[in-house]
């Protein structure tokens, strides 16, 4: 590993509907695209923070096939879940996903896709989360609601500077 | 994932919150409000729209809690509410906080994974 610098995460909003993360990670696409599909992989990373583990991992990597995560908090036991189909899938490429949470507060699923992108070594990991349906947020919406997180976090920071 | 550890209630104020700030009419307003309080007919001078158009507007800022609206008589100005944004902007820095743990402990992984992987080819060389 040379000396360069470390890698930052880039997180942008696009639109009203999308989130979107760009990470360089130090490794070829194959082995990163492993470590976002294969179960022994992402319960050692995909933990968020300090403190929790993830007991249950499981993926059926196929399109329409489903994955199921739970995490556990270790000192409180407090648990929660994340479950999704997948839609899409080119090996080492790309991957496209529908989310939600097991107990959601959502008004419609999340739609992840995450690229993977190789060069000189090193893969590009670019996640995009969308909301499935402007129909299903403006519904949101008027009902009072106001659900679905819709962002424009860059411009939040200009007002907040 | 990025919401572990806030109730119901907050989850849906941070949804009115972002939902408010998604329309740059609003954010325009924000902004002109951060520089202090003004009147519906101030706030709507500099924009290409009706006053009930901009009154629309501020009724979603003032539902998300962005802005309040004094009850002082006809003029009713507007006054920015920094208590949501400073909520958003701290679900912001929590979510970035996660991500860049998760993305941290990958790096972690990958260099193990690769380390193992030039350990086994040398391994095997010996072997031949």
């Amino acid at each position: 590993m040379s000396a360069q610098a470390k890698p930052q995460l880039a997180i942008a909003t696009p639109s009203d509907r999308e989130i979107v993360m760009t990470r360089v990670m130090r490794a070829p696409r194959e082995l990163v695209f492993d470590a976002f599909t294969k179960p022994e992989m992402i319960k050692r990373w995909l933990l968020g923070p300090d403190g929790w583990s993830m007991p249950v991992c499981d993926v059926d990597l196929r399109v329409g096939g489903t994955f199921h995560y739970v995490w556990h908090n270790d000192s409180d036991g407090k648990e929660f879940g994340l479950h999704g189909i997948y839609r899409e899938i080119t090996p080492h490429e790309r991957v496209v996903h529908a989310e939600n949470f097991d107990q959601s507060w959502y008004p419609c699923d999340v739609i992840v896709t995450t690229l993977f992108t190789e060069r000189d070594g090193s893969t590009t990991v670019t996640m995009t989360q969308l909301f499935e349906s402007r129909e299903g947020r403006d519904a949101a919406i008027e009902s009072g609601m106001e659900k679905g997180v819709a962002a424009s976090f860059d411009r939040l920071e200009e007002i907040l500077a | 994932m990025e919401l572990i550890g806030y109730g119901r209630g907050s989850a849906e104020r941070l949804d009115a919150t972002f939902t408010a700030l998604a329309d740059p009419t609003r954010r325009a307003i924000l902004a002109r409000l951060a520089s202090g309080e003004a009147s519906v007919l101030e706030l709507a001078s500099p924009f290409a729209m009706s006053q009930p158009a901009i009154s629309k507007h501020l009724k979603v800022l003032e539902r998300a809690g962005l802005i309040s609206r004094s009850r002082d008589a006809q003029r009713r100005p507007c006054r920015l509410e920094a208590k949501p944004l400073g909520e958003a902007s701290g679900w912001l820095a929590r979510y970035r906080d996660r991500w860049e743990g998760n993305f941290a402990r990958l790096d972690a992984l990958l260099d193990e994974f690769q380390s193992d992987a030039k350990h086994s080819k040398r391994a095997k060389r010996r072997r031949r």
